[in-house]
This record gives structure tokens, sequence and C-alpha cells, in this order.
């Protein structure tokens, strides 16, 4: 128990002062790694309250994938690293208001002030014994079966999104030309060689 | 005497402290040491299909080769260049060589030989493979050079690409298995080499594979690295004990991923055939075959194909692999359903 | 159906599979490559080696210090001093090449009106440092003395030729 105390309070901290690092470093890069070791951590946390597949899922989708494009895109930026901080002063105020905000509400979503929002207690009557089942399949059998609608939309969105993205993203130019593989690899020698039999002085 | 002993490897917090690790000890140990002989097995399988003889000259056949080119390394003296992140270019090898040795945790060897036999193990495998990026890519902006970091982008695109690819590979063999244990999804594949997934699933396996070399960077997918245009990518302001853990955390990869194949669909640590012994010592020699088998097979790629172009790679990547793995994960799913062998878990 | 077969090819990756037959074939033919410190391929009576100076069969040392060889040598490798001898025959007191300059044309043996400096058949003679390619007369000489046989006999077996 101690261990497992003494790894939460290791993990939390690193979680928050990475976090910190992340809003207070210079460098944008390592604002993305500091962001790659809060998730990381974060991962941890979840792997001590035995949500393993949570942890899993978080380091394989944003330590894995995201956060690579975040790196990948920032590591390009030519960014000026003063224009950046003119800013800081001004919308201080602004940003921790929103922090606030977030912070009252998480408060709120988990109970500690306030009453309990509805839709936590309905989580907490409804998920499988989390102790009987390994959370992986606690997981699947809550997400298909109470929130299979919810888990489509949310599907749907992303689907959207990404069409959207496309869609903005893609030009069609005219005279543009593409190397067409398929077509390239099935020219038989047929299609492209001919043997000519040139008579004298005649030419082709 | 001998019940003390017992006692304190199994009950007290410090023996149990030891247990772990000389378990780590003795997956890493062999591990380093098969590193350094792929690296002589590659230069003779290249050699040979070239018809040269490859490293034969320190000691019988050559066999203490890689030991003279570790020593080489070791004594050669660590170049930081100038302009160079310092912290950032010394963390990234370590980060490699790392994340290249701590998904061994999960493999498993034999029956229930295993240092963490979790139950995300293909999850946590997977989890791992994705950071492997992340010892190129900062290698590659922390040298400052500019081979290096187009060598780091390419890697990194390249390495985010084909792991989608893996992803619905692994979906598959999930859906087959119906577990993320590692040591259940062995179990599955009990009795003879018919019963391995390689056979129902031998698109998925040659995919697998492909997307594998392209994960770990070797030819024909060789880009990052590619010696004609980017002298040697990420590496190529490193020298000495940083190049050599980058070199032995990319063959220590190739072998995790030649052994997550072997797991996944030549059946792990099981005999090939039923009547073959495959408990204990047996099922590590089973496993250590086939994970052989697949290097060399890796070598031989390497030795067969030329390099990709780099749209061609992504080409393969997003418009070949990723629907016909998709295609097959549906398929998979709607055989299993409607024939009647979804797994009970 | 030649569609048909199309598909199934590229889906079947024939022509990578028969590309790993081959590399397979290859990988158990035999080698071609020598065996380079054990066995050692042949070198012609031409070939441009290590430089060697010669003398004659009593022990005198066969160069005259015409300096035909130093005006000759496109790299400019080569310096020479000389003096007269007691005995009032001329030879050199300085007999350098700078094998580091060296292009290894041949000029200088061609050049030699009695075949005092040549290039041997020794090709091996890398160093570790640099200052041990700086050859003096001492080393030329006792080049001579060491390879003495094969110089002559590459001499005799192309004299037909010049």
């Amino acid at each position: 128990m101690v261990l497992q105390a003494l790894a939460f309070y290791l993990f939390a901290a690193v979680t928050i002062a990475s976090g910190a690092m992340v809003v207070v470093s210079r460098n944008p890069v390592y604002s993305v790694l500091f962001l790659i070791l809060a998730f990381f951590n974060a991962a941890g946390l979840f792997v001590l309250i035995g949500a393993e597949f949570v942890a899993m899922i978080l380091v394989i989708v944003y330590v894995g994938a995201v956060a690579v494009l975040f790196l990948f895109v920032v590591m390009m930026l030519d960014i000026n690293l003063a224009k950046i901080r003119e800013g800081f002063r001004e919308f201080l105020p602004v940003g921790t208001a929103i922090a606030i905000v977030l912070i009252v509400e998480m408060l709120w979503a988990v109970g500690v002030i306030g009453t309990r929002s509805p839709t936590v207690e309905a989580f907490n009557k409804a998920g499988p014994h989390v102790a009987t089942i390994d959370n992986t399949r606690a997981i699947g059998q809550l997400l298909y079966t109470q929130y299979f609608y919810l888990f489509q939309v949310a599907g749907a969105v992303l689907l959207v999104a990404m069409i959207g993205a496309i869609v903005l993203t893609l030009r069609s130019r005219p005279g543009v030309r593409r190397q067409k593989v398929g077509e390239q690899l099935y020219r038989s020698k047929a299609d492209a060689i001919s043997v000519v039999k040139v008579p004298s002085r005649g030419g082709v | 005497m001998y019940d003390v002993v017992l006692d304190f490897l199994q009950h007290h917090w410090l023996g149990q402290g030891i247990v772990i690790l000389l378990q780590c000890l003795a997956v890493t140990v062999p591990l380093l040491v098969a590193v350094a002989y792929m690296t002589y097995v590659d230069r003779k399988v290249w050699g040979s299909i070239q018809l040269r003889r490859g490293p034969n000259v320190v000691g019988p056949f050559g066999l203490l080769q890689p030991f003279a080119d570790g020593l080489k390394l070791m004594l050669k003296e660590t170049i930081v260049p100038s302009s160079a992140n310092g912290i950032l270019f010394l963390i990234a090898p370590i980060i490699t060589f790392l994340t290249a040795l701590i998904a061994w945790a999960v493999v498993p060897f034999s029956d229930g030989w295993v240092i963490a036999n979790i139950n995300v193990g293909i999850l946590y495998l997977f989890a791992i493979s994705s950071l492997g990026v992340y010892g190129v890519i900062i290698a590659g902006w922390a040298s400052n050079s500019k081979y290096a970091f187009l060598g780091a982008l390419r890697s990194a695109a390249q390495m985010v690409s084909y792991e989608v690819s893996i992803g619905f590979v692994l979906i598959t063999v999930l859906l087959c298995v119906g577990s993320l244990n590692l040591n259940q999804v062995v179990l599955a594949q009990a009795g003879g080499f018919w019963h391995w997934y390689f056979l129902p699933l031998l698109p998925m396996f040659v995919i697998y594979f492909v997307s594998a070399l392209a994960e770990t960077n070797r030819t024909p997918f060789d880009l990052p690295m590619s010696e004609a245009e980017l002298v040697q990518g990420f590496q190529t302001e490193y020298s000495s004990m940083p190049f050599a853990l980058f070199f032995l955390g990319e063959y220590a990869n190739m072998i995790l991923l030649s052994a997550l194949g072997s797991v996944l669909f030549l059946g792990g640590w099981m005999a090939p055939l039923p009547f073959l012994p495959s408990h204990a010592g047996w099922g590590v020699l089973w496993f250590a075959l086939k994970i052989a088998f697949l290097l060399f097979v890796f070598s031989w790629t390497k030795g067969t194909l030329p390099r990709y172009r780099y749209d061609q790679l992504m080409r393969l990547g997003w418009k070949v692999f990723l629907p016909v793995s998709l295609f097959w994960v549906v398929l998979t799913a709607a055989v299993l359903q409607f024939g009647g062998w979804v797994p009970k878990g | 159906m030649a569609s048909l077969d199309r598909v199934a090819r590229s889906f079947l990756l024939t022509e990578i599979v028969s590309g790993f037959l081959l590399t397979l074939k290859y990988m158990f033919k035999p080698k071609v490559t020598v065996n380079y410190p054990y066995e050692k391929g042949p070198l012609g009576p031409r070939f441009r080696g290590e430089h060697a100076l010669r003398r004659y069969p009593n022990g005198e040392e066969r160069c005259i210090a015409c300096k035909l060889c130093e005006a000759i040598c496109p790299a400019q490798a080569i310096t020479i001093e000389a003096e007269p001898r007691d005995d009032g025959s001329r030879r050199t007191t300085r007999y350098d090449i700078d094998m580091t300059k060296c292009i290894y044309c041949g000029f200088c043996q061609e050049a030699c009106p009695v075949d005092a400096i040549v290039e041997g058949p020794n090709f091996e003679f890398s160093t570790e440092t640099r200052e041990e390619l700086m050859y003096n007369k001492d080393k030329l000489l006792a080049n001579g003395d060491r390879w003495e046989g094969e110089i002559a006999g590459n001499l005799h077996a192309d004299a037909a030729y010049r």
C-alpha cells in the first residue's frame, strides 16, 4: 500500500509539474515533450486505479500518434519566441478564469462540491463490477450496450470532421500529371516496344 | 536453509525485488547477445546473397566480430556537435534503447514464463513500440543538422502511418483470441502448426511483417537513414556509445517485432507438431527458432528489395494496407460472428 | 480474364516472391570473392606497387643520380641530391620519395636508364603514421633487397614487350 501511495504521489507530482512546464517553457518543442511526459504520468495514474486499458489507449493514441504530430508540426515551425510571449500578460486573467471554471466543473462532476451530477450516479449504478471482470471487458459491455448510440454519434462526428478536413484542404489543380502505378506495372512488352523493319533509306 | 532462502525470495519485499531484477537480467542479457549476433547474421546473409563472404576474420567464422565492433564503438569519443541541444541529443538514444528493452516485460517465453503477465499485454507492446519514434524524432531535432532533421521527419511520418495498419492487424488477432493477454494468444493457437493464425490470417501476417519492416526502418523502408540521400538520417551526428545505443535499440526493436509476430501468428512457444514437447525450456527453444526465422526474413528482405520512394511508401501505407486491413477486420468479425466461432471469455 | 490474372498476381505478390526465391538461390552459390588476407589475386609483371631501388649483383647500387625520374615525376614526389664519390662515380646522397604524393604512374621506372628505381609487386605497405610514408634512400634500398627476386622476375617476363 505504501508503495502504491508513493507511486501515486510521484505520478501526480510529475503530471502537475510537467503540465506547468508545458505552459511555462520558452521553447515550444520542450512544451510538447513535457506534454508527453504529462500524458505518460497520467497513464501511470490510470494504471494505479486499475484502469489499465484506458492507460494503454492513452499512451497509444495520445503519446504514440497525436503528440508525434504535435512535435512534427512544432519542430517545423519557425517560431519567434518573443512574439508569442507578448500577449502573456493580457491573456493571463482570461486563461486563469477558464482554468478555474474547468476545475469547478470537474469537482462538481465527481461530486466534491454541490450535488452529484445525475450522469455520474447513473454510471456508478449501471457499471459492471470492476472487481470481478477485467476492465477491457467492462468498457466493452458498457460502450456497446448502454452508450451504444452515443458511441455511434461520436464516431459520426469524427467521420464528419475527417471529411471536412479533406474537403477543406483538397484542391483539384488542373494540369497535374500523376503517376499511375497500376498502369505502369501492367504495361507489357507488347504495349511498350514494337520491332519495326526499317527499309534502307526509307525511314520509319 | 533452503526453505529460509525460498521464503525470503517469495515474501520479503527485498527478496521479491531481487527475483524481479534477476528475471530482467535473464531477459536482457540474452537479448543483447542476440542483438550482437543479429548484426553478424545480417552481414553474413547479405554477404552470401551478394556472393561475398561477410565477416570471417575475427574469431572462428568471424563469430567475435560483433564484440570487436562493440569494443570499437565504446572506445571512440562521444562527439556532441556544438550547435546541438546537448541534453536531448543524449536522451534520444537512451529513449530508443529503453523502449526496445522494456517492451520485453510482457513477452511470454514459455508457458507462464513472463516477467509481467498483464491483461493488456498486446496493448502494452503496441504502446511501447509506438514510443520508439520519439528517440528518432528527438535525435533529429536535437542534432541541429539538416540531414538528421529530414531523417527524423521521414521516420516520424512513416512510423505513424504504418502503426495504423499494425493496429488493425492486432485487432484481427484479438477478435480471434478474445483476450488481450499474450499468454492467452499463444494458448489459443495450441496444437500443431495448422492451428497457428498465420494460415487463416495470411494476408494480415504479410501486412504485419511489411509494417514491421517500416516500423523498424529496415529496407525497403529505410528512407529515414537512406545513405545515398541523407547520409545516415537521424544518426548522422552520432558517434560512439550514443550511436551504439541507437544501433542496439534498432536491432532489439526488430527482434521484438519478430517476437510479437511469432506470438500473434506463429504460435509463440507452441511446438510445430502436437506430439513434440512445448513446456518450459522447450517452449523457449521453439519461440527462439520462430524469432530466428522471422529475423532471417528481415535480413533476406534487405538483401533482396531496393528502397521505396517516399510517396510510394505513403501510398502503400494509406492506400493499400489501410483499406485491406480494415476490410479484413470486418471480414474476420463477420466470419467469427456468423460462423459461430466467437471466442468465449 | 487477363485482368483477373493481373489482380491475382498482384495480390499474391508473385514478383516479390520470385525475387526472394532468386536471392535465396544465390545464397547457396559459391562465393566469388577472394578471401583476401589469406588468398591473393594474381598480379601482372607490370604491376606498379611500392617503390624500390635496385643494386647490381655485386652489391653496388644502380642509381647514377641522373635525376630523370625526379624530372618526369608528375606529382613531384621524388627529391634527389648527388655528389661524386671518392672513386669518381656519381651517386646519390639523398633519394626521397613522398609516398603520399606518389600517384603510381610508373613514369620513374620508365625514365630510369639503369633500371634502378622500379615499382615492385608489393601493395601492402600501409602505415600507422604519415611520417612513415616519407621514404628515404635506406628504405628504398632495403625494399630493393627484399623484393629483388620478384622484381627481377617481373622485369625479365616483361622485357620481351618493351
